[in-house]
């Protein structure tokens, strides 16, 4: 069995599950609670939220816990849209986001927002320039994300918060989502206000994932109800989930050297595919190792999921959170692929995976290729 | 010293027989259901299973079961979603002075954005008066938000009348059921409810999820956008794992409700018995009898008791109880419920307990209980 399909999620790490199970089984007092019991909890919940902070470098009330990285990128677009309204009513994002933050731009435009959708380059590369001219006076947010989840070209963060950081006006968010624990990003630099980061992209647990807020960003928040996480979003938290989470992402920046390894595994699946007749690889080369997309023109996608499922090799076509559509990849349109977007496939890597399954994947999939081109003469 | 855990409705311990399904799952489940291959079929199978068994435990449709992060969300969801749909069809919201923070907090955001909310009040019980409800109706209503179960003082709200009532105007009605929903047993087609919040972590489960019933042909306005997950009410990955569990501590509840219920009642009883053993002088914040209030929740006033000493002399003591709702006790701000029930100056304000029982609480732990209160109540008498 070969899994390849760790951008839509991944199998969480023993570590982490065992963090859960003695958290859940051991701790279950109310962290709100003012009894001992409850103070325990309360404690486990700061500890947590302390390691998350120390990793990534910023202050501990910097962090706060959502469900998951949907919840953490509703909270920082509509958090700052509605907090800000006064200032302004402009948004600038890009073509390629994810749904969770693509649709939250399409509903705050029908509540009367402006959204600019910059365009990408066939690599999937937004253009600072684009970015510059399209500020105006009433720019209030700027979300843009770092690592593509379809393709995986890196945007440049570092340079649009340094770009930002003249204008005091305008929130920053990035959805983090898939660049957590792969590409880093220094996220105390200033100009970085917001950033969203999920527990089971990096083998941690679903329903646990972060927003750091710095402390300077006022949000509005999504849910209204008790005091916790500094009243931004309220409701009992689940002090399990939060605390596996800091362990996913201390596991994560841990094993982040491995990434090296990725890149010569990407750098194979580049040199042995794209030599092939029909196929279009539609990844850059410098993009997140982690993620290569690829057409093969002519070939429905499914029909080459399914015989690669077959054989027990698992791939995807785009984001899990859209693949039940029949529509092509929003994100190879934006490239300019049309044609492509229809038959992309997305191969994701885990962290910890093998050059043998990559070997064996290459194979099949030349196999496969190979078999319906003779089956259809 | 023994430790007693009587703060049940702020959380319940999760169930032996959930961590055993939880670790399981975690074992060899991890796919997301959304993804085609065998990984995604694989758990999408088992979410399909768990929202067919939330549904069957309130009589409800499949497709009417919507999983959010826990309680919070599910009120947020009911009410903002409701609000916001209905919102060229008139912007008056019903709902009462008692409810929990996640239900007040979103109405009173929405009177800041225009809306018109009437907040019902309640009798010295701490129930409403469906009179009220009527009275209070208007053509522009659009929701009625009243709460199942009090969590302060375990009061049961008339929700079969303003079902009835509600169902006859073609008002949506909305009812927070997290701590009826490990107690009573409901039938949303019977109460005609359209509604409906549950929390898992209140009923042996973990935390982190529960699920908002949503009458079908029912519409909201999403509070979370992005991928079509939950038939797109609820966009983000599903939680699959907490939702196993969940799924699990509702089969349990099914099986366990009726000798559950018996065990709360006898707590309850003998907790009061051995009080008036000791003569320890008290008041019940709502009614002793089991009639209108679910028996493992037990509001007490102490006379002459300052409740943060009092408090802090039950933890020492060992006992976990609390004056209210967990997401308000940080403070201890004034309880707005006995407020309600009481007066702003009513001394019940500052004096009052909440015990909250559950399974894993003895009859030989509710004699215990009233001695450390005994001792409690009289070296701070003393002390005045």
């Amino acid at each position: 069995m070969i899994y390849l399909d760790n951008s839509a999620t991944t199998q969480p790490a023993q570590e982490v599950l065992k963090s859960f199970q003695t958290v859940s089984m051991n701790y279950y007092a109310n962290p709100s609670s003012i009894h001992v019991g409850g103070s325990e909890v309360e404690k486990l919940l700061f500890k947590a939220r302390t390691q998350i902070a120390q990793l990534l470098k910023v202050n501990e009330d910097e962090v706060i816990f959502t469900s998951g990285g949907t919840e953490s990128n509703n909270l920082a677009i509509k958090g700052i849209a509605h907090a800000h309204q006064n200032r302004g009513n402009h948004i600038i994002t890009t073509q390629i986001e994810h749904p969770a933050v693509l649709q939250v731009c399409k509903d705050l435009e029908r509540e009367g927002f402006e959204v600019t959708y910059l365009p990408v380059d066939e690599s999937g590369n937004i253009n600072l320039d684009d970015l510059k001219k399209a500020i105006n006076e009433n720019t209030i947010l700027v979300t843009i994300m770092h690592v593509n989840n379809e393709i995986g070209t890196i945007q440049p963060i570092e340079k649009i918060a340094k770009l930002l950081a003249n204008y005091p006006k305008i929130t920053f968010h990035t959805d983090h989502v898939q660049g957590f624990g792969k590409v880093s990003l220094p996220y105390d630099m200033e100009g970085l206000d917001l950033i969203t980061i999920s527990g089971h992209k990096i083998h941690g647990l679903k329903g646990t994932g972060c927003l750091i807020k710095k402390r300077h960003v006022q949000l509005k928040p999504l849910f209204h109800g008790g005091s916790q996480e500094g009243s931004v979003r309220p409701g009992t938290e689940n002090v399990a989930g939060n605390v596996s989470l800091a362990k996913a992402m201390r596991l994560a920046v841990e094993k982040q050297s491995q990434y090296n390894r990725l890149i010569a595994l990407h750098q194979k699946l580049f040199d042995q595919l794209e030599p092939i007749d029909k196929i279009t690889i539609n990844s850059p080369k410098n993009g997140a190792a982690h993620i290569f997309n690829f057409s093969v023109l002519g070939f429905k996608p499914e029909v080459l999921i399914h015989a690669l499922g077959e054989k027990e090799i698992y791939v995807s076509t785009k984001s899990a959170c859209s693949s039940k559509q029949d529509e092509p990849s929003h994100v190879i349109v934006a490239c300019g692929k049309e044609q492509e977007a229809g038959a992309a496939i997305r191969v994701s890597l885990s962290i910890n995976q093998s050059e043998e399954d990559i070997d064996i994947f290459i194979k099949e999939i030349k196999n496969v290729i190979q078999q319906y081109k003779s089956i259809m003469g | 010293m023994k430790r007693i855990y009587l703060d049940h409705a702020a959380t319940t311990p999760i169930h032996p027989s959930v961590k055993e399904v939880m670790r399981d799952v975690m074992e060899d489940s991890f796919g997301n259901p959304s993804s085609i291959h065998h990984f995604g079929r694989e758990s999408r199978k088992r979410l399909d299973e768990a929202r067919m068994t939330m549904a069957n435990s309130i009589n409800a449709n499949y497709e009417s079961i919507i999983f959010t992060s826990g309680g919070t969300e599910a009120n947020n969801l009911a009410i903002f979603g409701t609000a916001y749909a209905n919102r060229n069809k008139g912007n008056h919201i019903i709902t009462t002075n008692i409810e929990h923070h996640a239900v007040l907090h979103p109405v009173e955001q929405l009177e800041k954005e225009g809306f018109d909310v009437t907040y019902l009040p309640v009798d010295e019980k701490g129930m409403v008066d469906i009179m009220d409800v009527k009275k209070a109706l208007r053509k522009d209503t659009i929701l009625v938000t009243i709460m199942y179960v009090n969590n302060e003082t375990g009061m049961k709200q008339p929700v079969q009348m303003i079902g009835n009532l509600l169902r006859s105007r073609g008002i949506p009605f909305h009812t927070d059921a997290v701590q009826a929903y490990g107690v009573e047993e409901i039938d949303v087609e019977e109460l005609k409810i359209d509604l409906l919040t549950t929390s898992s972590h209140k009923i042996y489960g973990p935390k982190g999820v529960g699920f908002l019933y949503k009458r079908e042909g029912l519409n909201l306005t999403q509070r979370l956008y992005g991928g079509e997950q939950e038939r797109t009410w609820r966009s983000g990955t599903e939680n699959t794992l907490a939702i196993e569990g969940f799924k699990k501590a509702v089969e349990v509840l099914k099986e366990e409700r009726t000798k559950r219920y018996d065990h709360y009642k006898q707590l309850s009883e003998r907790l009061i018995q051995a009080l008036d053993e000791k003569n320890v002088e008290y008041h019940i914040n709502g009614d002793l009898s089991t009639e209108h209030r679910v028996p493992n929740i037990l509001n007490l006033s102490f006379p002459g008791m300052d409740v943060e000493i009092f408090l802090t002399n039950l933890d020492l003591s060992g006992v976990a109880v609390s004056s209210g709702s967990a997401c308000t006790a940080g403070s201890i701000d004034p309880s707005h419920v006995l407020k309600a029930m009481y007066g702003e100056d009513s001394p019940r304000l500052r004096n009052s307990i909440r015990f909250s029982f559950g399974m894993d609480n003895t009859v030989e732990e509710m004699t215990l209980v009233a001695e450390r209160i005994e001792k409690i109540v009289n070296r701070l008498s003393s002390n005045v």
